[in-house]
């Protein structure tokens, strides 16, 4: 059965989906409503690079993240200057790189939704004497709930999902850094199968429900084109 | 509806599009319902949306009852969500995640002049859509759509109504459905309503004041009886041009199954009124190709309603056809008739005629 790391792997796992999760919610959302609507110039280059960590191997941004985050990199020494150290191989820097590594599963969902919003209805708010603000909140989001439930669910997901950012930034610090997929690794290493069997097929089990909410829920709350 | 004193709303607005420009310096009046009248791409809807800000126009000037709205030699522009207006849009554009009635409170809440729970609620018996309030717009008909986006829009009190085609996305019996309403409104509303539709029959059903917009630019603006009848706008030229008269109801005559009406011009008879009292006003629309004219009062005839009239003015639109402008005691008239007609009688601006009407029609 799971052990005690085992079990603060798991926990460690689903703190920093979570967390990440809720700070793409509050980044990407704007970045998304901004992605769905401009018709400048750096709309295409923009979504190129949000879409960056689909085509990129998860090292690639590991290494990249290690040298801007480390000492020596600017981030790095703007952090050490601030007195928070730097982040690599901390639960901080493994949050960071999470954001990034997971950013368009966020994104992209919510700026799908927000691009087939029928902007009349934003328009009927600011006649109904709603500002753009309060228009966004009480029309758009509503609106956008189904790709709000997928984005929410393919990016805690997809960062429960992650093997070789984790490796590159965070190492293998138990409680700190040691998430799920960086445990059944040492398993197998370590050849033992059962305790690897546990986890590996905790995790199926698990991405299955999820992607059979996703799919269940999105159907059921589809909106209705007036 | 009550006549009370005014201020008029003056719209003046420049506009540059590619391939389009817009171009109208417009006084309105303050009540009654204003018809912005004209074929696609004339510029009507443009003209609505920079009424209400949801177009900025490269300049512009905006006053309604007195309040400026909009005036860029000062940089004065309302957003939208700060003029007092109700906009009625041609898909009625609920919200659909909310029901009828959240759709109406929506903008009831944002604003502290809006309707009380009893003025709301006269509103909503008004429209006849009592039964509906806790639907969402999916489980709407496109008509009872159109009702509940017109009760949103009054529930905020608005200084001006703005309708934006709001029949046009309806099929006939629709339409049907809602012009009953639509009349009411205009009967019942102290407030200015500005109705855009591109349908010859909501103007002659509706509009008290009739703005003709054509390619970006004002042809004609005027009331409805005078701007209908002008021989140098296009909706006296075209197949569909006809005429409205103010009526009252004079007496019925249950025998022949009529009804008399009277107006400066003479009594016309009409199909049985049975529902319609002695004194009640209507609203005639008579169709320029259903007038003809006689030189001398016919002595035999089958048609009931013929009245002496001068000739105001004549056009000749299309070869062949010539369109002539009756004055019937001040109430103005048209008449298409042919050419070879108008050459056989020498009819001439300033003669005394005799139009004959053969058919009516009550809006």
């Amino acid at each position: 059965m799971l052990s005690p790391s085992d079990w603060s792997a798991i926990w460690l796992t689903v703190k920093l989906a979570g967390l990440t999760t809720l700070i793409l919610l509050v980044i990407g959302t704007p970045l998304a409503w901004h992605l769905a609507r401009t018709r400048r110039w750096w709309k295409a280059p923009l979504s190129a690079v949000v879409a960056l960590p689909i085509v990129l191997p998860p090292t690639v941004i590991g290494f990249y993240l290690l040298i801007t985050l480390g000492p020596k990199g600017p981030i790095g020494q703007l952090t050490d200057s601030l007195g928070w150290g730097t982040l690599p191989f901390s639960f901080t820097g493994l949050l960071v790189a999470s954001v990034f590594y997971s950013l368009p599963f966020v994104v992209q969902p919510i700026q799908n939704a927000f691009e087939t919003l029928d902007m009349r209805l934003m328009e009927a708010a600011s006649t109904l004497r709603a500002t753009p603000l309060d228009a966004f909140f009480s029309v758009a989001i509503p609106m956008a709930r189904p790709g709000f439930l997928t984005a929410s669910i393919l990016g805690f997901a997809h960062t429960v999902g992650e093997f070789g950012v984790v490796l590159m930034i965070g190492g293998n610090i138990p409680d700190k850094t040691r998430v799920v997929s960086v445990q059944i690794y040492d398993h197998v290493e370590a050849m033992e199968y059962a305790q690897a069997h546990w986890l590996a097929g905790g995790m199926v089990v698990f991405s299955f429900i999820v992607l059979l909410l996703m799919y269940t829920l999105n159907r059921g709350i589809r909106m209705p084109k007036i | 509806m009550t006549h009370t004193a005014l201020a008029h709303v003056d719209a003046r607005f420049q506009l540059a599009f590619e391939g389009f420009q817009l171009a109208v310096d417009l006084q309105l009046p303050g009540s009654g319902v204003t018809a912005l009248f004209g074929h696609s791409g004339s510029g009507k809807t443009t003209l609505l949306r920079c009424i209400a800000g949801l177009q900025r126009p490269d300049s512009g000037f905006l006053q309604v009852r007195g309040q400026v709205w909009q005036d860029s030699t000062k940089g004065v522009f309302l957003p939208p969500h700060q003029r007092p207006l109700g906009y009625v849009f041609q898909e009625a554009s609920l919200f659909p995640h909310l029901t009828a009635r959240k759709n109406i409170d929506y903008g009831r809440k944002r604003t502290a002049q809006a309707a009380t729970a009893v003025e709301l609620e006269a509103i909503v018996a008004m429209l006849g859509i009592e039964h509906l309030l806790d639907k969402i717009p999916a489980q709407l008909s496109g008509g009872e759509r159109q009702r509940v986006g017109i009760a949103r829009a009054l529930a905020l009190k608005p200084q001006v109504l703005l309708m934006d085609e709001p029949l046009a996305a309806l099929d006939l019996k629709r339409k049907q459905e809602i012009l009953p309403f639509l009349e009411r409104l205009q009967r019942e509303l102290d407030i200015p309503i500005l109705y855009v539709t591109h349908s010859p029959q909501e103007v002659t059903q509706l509009a008290d004041h009739l703005v003709v917009l054509e390619t970006g630019k004002v042809v004609a603006s005027g009331a409805l009886a005078e701007v209908l009848t002008r021989l140098d706008s296009p909706m006296s030229q075209g197949k569909e041009a006809s005429s409205v008269l103010q009526v009252k109801v004079w007496d019925h005559e249950p025998a022949f199954h009529l009804s008399h009406v009277g107006f400066a011009g003479g009594v016309i008879s009409l199909p049985y009124q049975q529902a319609t009292a002695v004194g009640t006003p209507l609203r005639l629309r008579i169709d320029a190709r259903d007038v003809s004219l006689t030189l001398q009062q016919p002595v035999q005839t089958s048609i009931l309603n013929v009245l002496p009239a001068t000739i105001s003015g004549m056009a000749k639109p299309v070869s062949g056809q010539v369109v002539v402008r009756l004055n019937l005691g001040g109430v103005p008239l048209l008449a298409h008739i042919t050419q070879k007609s108008a050459v056989q009688l020498g009819l001439k601006v300033g003669m005394t005629v005799f139009a004959q009407i053969k058919a009516t029609a009550i809006v």
